[in-house]
């Protein structure tokens, strides 16, 4: 009896092993196939993905109430957002629409995987003039139709604890970057610091360094979308940020290791007295600190005018709607972005996320117009600029954030950073980058 | 012997020769000939399908100008020639030599953790080996790393690792007092340290776990006959132990090699998307030099080389190792 | 009588004890290596019972406010039972065929020459040594080209990450068994033959009870192969297919890291793996019984 139980195990798993290389069976199917059914990638942009299906399936089963158009959600990390895009973009296999981070816009575009908004698409959804300036400036690179459509905005602004700069004797919140180090030297005792960084977090190094780069003139790409991160100004903007931490030590040195947030749980603890930040209050909350606690303003310019050129004061962040050039169903592709961008569903969706809908009229809503919020908002319609659009944006985040975070450490290890070093590392990354 | 090409192996290095070989039953010739094939017949189909065939296309790759511009649609990616692997190995330029510090740091990795693996695995499993009390409940504990998923085991080390909130500065630093300020472990020259300590803290239970099946192939007789020879237990695992896991070890060692080499997980749930340059590991730098960039090209360059490099240590390894192993199979 | 008992019985009782440096030597050596091990077990057992606030404050040794929150918490922040679901199965069903196709190779490499024989073991090797992130797009590729001409759907789906897990496991389960059959000694199956088996039963009724440790080795690294794995799982797996390799990284979210929930849910689910582990222990020991062999 043994011996035959042994044989036939042996068969079937032989027999199983030989169809299962031969037929894998059911699974989910990419792309629309069906003219009723699309596939949405959405973002990770509430405090889980739990979170985003439940605030965007309610709209979803709106919109088929409405067109009849299925739209099968799927919510994606970030950590796997850029690999499953490429992964796409490489096989054809996507979703109809997608999300992705507004930055990430020309790279993509590149790529020639996404549906380009010319003056017809844009009809389909209302119009290009619906959307903000701002908004719009990164969504693709200059002179081409736009890969995508601004959904959701935010922009830096600086948080600072209401409590610590009383016990500081600040009477008032920084706006030059002056005042930011007084302000930083000022809070900067008994184990506590200044300002938090989040030294690791190489996107986070390219918005700050993005900024003042501006602020001193200097673009880190050429007109012509050549890198240039050795100029005097690109080099003076990074040493001033690392200065923060090397030399005006209003930086705890923890904070070159930072790339979880952990910045954001230290100025909800009490122990930085600023940060700045992208719409931070959810995460405020869920670390135990209220909204009267804290206290926002623009962030600092030199001039103490937050405006356009070297008075930019942030970068433009937020995400983008996109189309995948190969989905089945253009038509309810372009139906579920125009329902996405109506003013309806800007309003709902901004006001849950905590950000600022690129669209205009959206904008005026009350929702929008709280203290907090409308910093942001007047920062995104006159002090914001678009990180560089161009192919090689993916590139310059990783060369040259990793380049930040390297003299960060140093700066934590007590190393001089000066600006031979800092113009070596940004040498070293801009001849990381692709040669053209 | 018979004279068909499939005959039985030589004897196994573990015993001697016994009469046995030519005792095979007479089968249908065409039958037995087959039977090797067929057997490894669903090996062969997977591994073509999910490693050779991928793996060609990817030195494929490595002759192309893959960017973002062409990942859409692949043959229409130009080729370039060698251009990929002469910017991989110009040392003299930022990616070479960034390239050649990363592998170096690797190699150096490699061998500690490969090191440290092996003989915490082997010390435990034979400490293991006799029956004491504790034993069954030591034998499930030193395989908890190798249960808990990665990503979760790495996390955690990454919160111990942590400057200012971490447990093992608390320890250092706080209790211990060591150092004027605490030290960073996840950025700067300490983090291969770190890393290496993952890597074993992960690691090594596999080692433990391989070995300790090794070791119940042992025939305890031979255990008997040596102690009744008066051979401590010291001599016996000198003797008897160790030289019967010589085949286990074998393999084992070049598993943790090429696992420990090509380790993308570990630095990658550790230090995020990019490594500080002194815990660098090869794969996590191809990966950002493909992936993270977006030039599948000189990513496949840089793996061709890898391959070409570990392929040439296991040869030389397997060389070493079999000489004198009367099974020279491979 | 049980081969586990058999086994056990069978073991020699040393006519010396052992001496006091060895007992000492065990005793040091496997107290470090509990440390060691346990260390960050601790962590992850106090880190998940501290509300997120004291998480990510300082370490302490005692936990100053207890909660089981956390544990409540992680069904809703990322849906762990659904991802427990997904690989239980692609693991499990990885393991199992990859072990069955091992011991088919395994024993045609261990037994049996022929042709081929070396560029076989060779190759199989080598494909341990091209690093996974490069042969990730062609495989995506390759599954997707699969999909439209067949309308077999690879990516995206259990059974495509089974396979893809299956195959990674194979080579390393195919030389580990290789040298455990070798290590089994050849008269047993030749008695066998001679007893009227066919090459089959032989394999199966001979060498596989013999070689059950390494069988349950081989078992336990492919089951953790296809456990751990997070690169391919990444880019290959969907909302409903997502391992919880992947999965647990939902509870790093854009804003938070959810440290509490991370740790209670590691331990939540590697439990299960643990009380595996354990139920295994008796296979992993009852090797050769020292009758069979003479």
């Amino acid at each position: 009896m043994r011996r035959i139980r042994a044989a036939v195990t042996g068969a079937v798993t032989l027999s199983l092993v030989l169809t299962a290389t031969a037929c894998g069976g059911g699974g989910e199917d990419g792309g629309g196939q069906a003219t009723k059914t699309l596939t949405y990638w959405a973002t990770n942009q509430g405090s889980s993905l739990e979170v985003d299906k439940k605030v965007l399936q309610p709209e979803l089963d709106e919109f088929e109430r409405r067109t009849g158009v299925k739209v099968k959600l799927e919510v994606i990390p970030w950590s796997d957002l850029l690999n499953r895009i490429l992964t796409a973009t490489t096989s054809g296999q996507g979703p109809d629409v997608l999300n992705i981070g507004n930055t990430w816009s020309a790279s993509l575009q590149a790529t020639g995987a996404l549906l380009p908004w010319d003056a017809k698409n844009f009809e389909a959804i209302g119009g290009k003039d619906r959307f903000v300036d701002s908004a719009l400036g990164s969504t693709g690179a200059p002179g081409k139709d736009p890969a995508a459509v601004p959904l959701y905005s935010m922009a830096y602004a600086l948080y600072y604890n209401k409590q610590m700069f009383k016990d500081a004797g600040i009477a008032k919140p920084p706006t030059t970057w002056d005042e930011v180090v007084d302000a930083g030297k000022k809070l900067g005792k008994n184990g506590k610091s200044g300002i938090g960084v989040e030294g690791s977090n190489l996107s986070n190094n390219i918005h700050q360094v993005f900024v003042l780069a501006k602020q001193h003139g200097a673009d880190f790409f050429t007109a012509d979308g050549k890198p240039d991160f050795t100029s005097d100004g690109a080099v003076a903007a990074v040493k001033q940020y690392v200065d923060l931490m090397a030399t005006h030590k209003i930086v705890a040195p923890g904070n070159a290791e930072y790339a979880q947030n952990q910045s954001l749980s230290d100025f909800a603890k009490d122990k930085t007295g600023m940060v700045l930040w992208q719409t931070p209050s959810q995460t405020f909350a869920s670390q135990g600190m209220s909204e009267e606690e804290w206290g926002v303003v623009p962030a600092p310019v030199p001039s103490g005018k937050p405006g356009t050129g070297t008075s930019t004061n942030s970068m433009v962040a937020g995400i983008n709607m996109a189309v995948f050039k190969n989905t089945k169903n253009l038509d309810g592709a372009l139906k579920f972005v125009k329902f996405m961008t109506s003013d309806e569903e800007q309003i709902a969706l901004n006001k849950t996320y905590g950000s600022v809908p690129p669209v205009k009229t959206a904008q005026k809503d009350q929702a929008f117009s709280g203290a907090s919020l409308a910093v942001i908002r007047d920062t995104l319609a006159s002090s914001a600029a678009a990180l560089p659009q161009v192919a090689e944006e993916s590139q310059f985040e990783t060369v040259v954030g990793t380049a930040v975070k390297e003299l960060f450490a140093d700066a934590a290890a007590g190393r001089p950073v000066t600006t031979e070093s800092v113009k070596a590392k940004l040498d070293k990354a801009q001849q990381q980058m692709p040669k053209k | 012997m018979t004279q068909t090409a499939v005959t039985p192996t030589r004897e196994p290095a573990v015993r001697k020769a016994t009469p046995g070989g030519a005792r095979t039953t007479r089968r249908s010739g065409r039958r037995r000939l087959a039977l090797p094939y067929l057997l490894l017949l669903p090996a062969l189909l997977l591994e073509l399908l999910v490693h050779l065939v991928p793996m060609l296309m990817g030195i494929a790759m490595s002759f192309k100008e893959l960017t973002q511009f062409y990942i859409r649609d692949w043959a229409s990616a130009p080729w370039s020639g060698l251009d990929n692997f002469s910017v991989s190995l110009d040392f003299d330029g930022a990616v070479g030599q960034s390239l050649l510090k990363s592998f170096l740091t690797t190699c150096q990795f490699t061998l500690l953790s490969v090191g440290l693996c092996w003989l915490l695995g082997t010390a435990a499993a034979i400490l293991l080996q006799e029956n004491f009390r504790g034993r069954g409940f030591l034998r499930t504990l030193f395989l908890v790393p190798y249960a808990l998923p990665v990503y979760a085991a790495v996390i955690t080390w990454a919160f111990m690792f942590q400057r200012d909130n971490g447990l093992i500065n608390h320890v250092l630093h706080d209790q211990l007092g060591m150092g004027d300020s605490p030290a960073f472990w996840l950025i700067g020259d300490n983090s291969f340290w770190a890393l290496l300590a993952v890597s074993v803290w992960k690691g090594w239970p596999f080692a433990f776990l391989t070995v300790m099946a090794g070791l119940q192939n042992i025939p305890r007789d031979m255990y008997e006959a040596a102690a009744l020879d008066g051979a401590g237990i010291w001599k016996q695992i000198r003797h008897i132990t160790l030289p019967s896991l010589r085949s286990v070890n074998q393999v084992l060692v070049l598993v943790l090699f090429l696992w420990t080499f090509n380790d993308f997980n570990t630095p990658f749930v550790l230090f995020g998307e990019a490594a500080p340059e002194a815990a660098d590991l090869i794969s996590l730098h191809i990966y950002q030099s493909s992936f993270q960039t977006w030039n599948f090209g000189t990513g496949s360059a840089m793996s061709v080389l890898l391959l070409l490099f570990l392929l040439l240590v296991t040869g030389v390894y397997l060389l070493l190792t079999s000489r004198g192993r009367k099974t020279s199979d491979v | 009588m049980s081969d586990a008992a058999h086994a056990r019985a069978a073991r020699p009782r040393s006519p010396m004890a052992p001496p006091r440096s060895f007992l000492w030597t065990r005793r040091i050596v496997l107290a470090l290596l509990a440390g060691f091990v346990l260390l960050p077990v601790y962590v992850m057992v106090s880190s998940s019972l501290k509300p997120l606030e004291d998480v990510s404050g300082k370490f302490e040794w005692i936990p100053s406010g207890l909660t089981l929150r956390p544990y409540a918490d992680i069904w809703d922040t990322v849906p762990l039972a659904d991802y427990f679901v997904n690989s239980l199965v692609v693991s499990g069903a990885a393991t199992v065929l990859s072990v069955a196709v091992a011991i088919f190779a395994a024993y045609a490499v261990s037994r049996y020459t022929f042709r081929g024989k070396r560029v076989f073991t060779v190759t199989v090797l080598s494909t341990q040594m091209f690093p996974g992130i490069l042969f990730l797009l062609p495989l995506f590729l390759i599954y997707v080209n699969i999909g439209n001409a067949t309308g077999i759907a690879l990516f995206g789906s259990r059974e495509g990450l089974i396979l893809t897990y299956l195959t990674f496991s194979l080579p390393f389960s195919i030389w580990m068994l290789t040298g455990y059959f070798d290590s089994i000694p050849r008269e047993l199956d030749e008695a066998a033959k001679v007893d009227g088996c066919g090459p089959i039963r032989a394999l199966f009724r001979v060498i596989v009870p013999a070689a059950r440790p390494g069988i349950v080795a081989v078992a336990v690294y492919a089951f953790m192969t296809a456990w751990g794995e997070v690169l391919f799982a990444s880019v290959m797996t969907n909302d409903t297919t997502r391992t919880l390799a992947v999965g647990l990284q939902g509870y790093a979210t854009q804003n938070d890291v959810y440290w509490n929930q991370v740790m209670a849910a590691s331990l939540v689910v590697s439990v299960p793996v643990v009380v595996g582990f354990l139920l295994l222990q008796r296979y992993l020991v009852a090797g050769l019984t020292a009758g069979a062999v003479k």
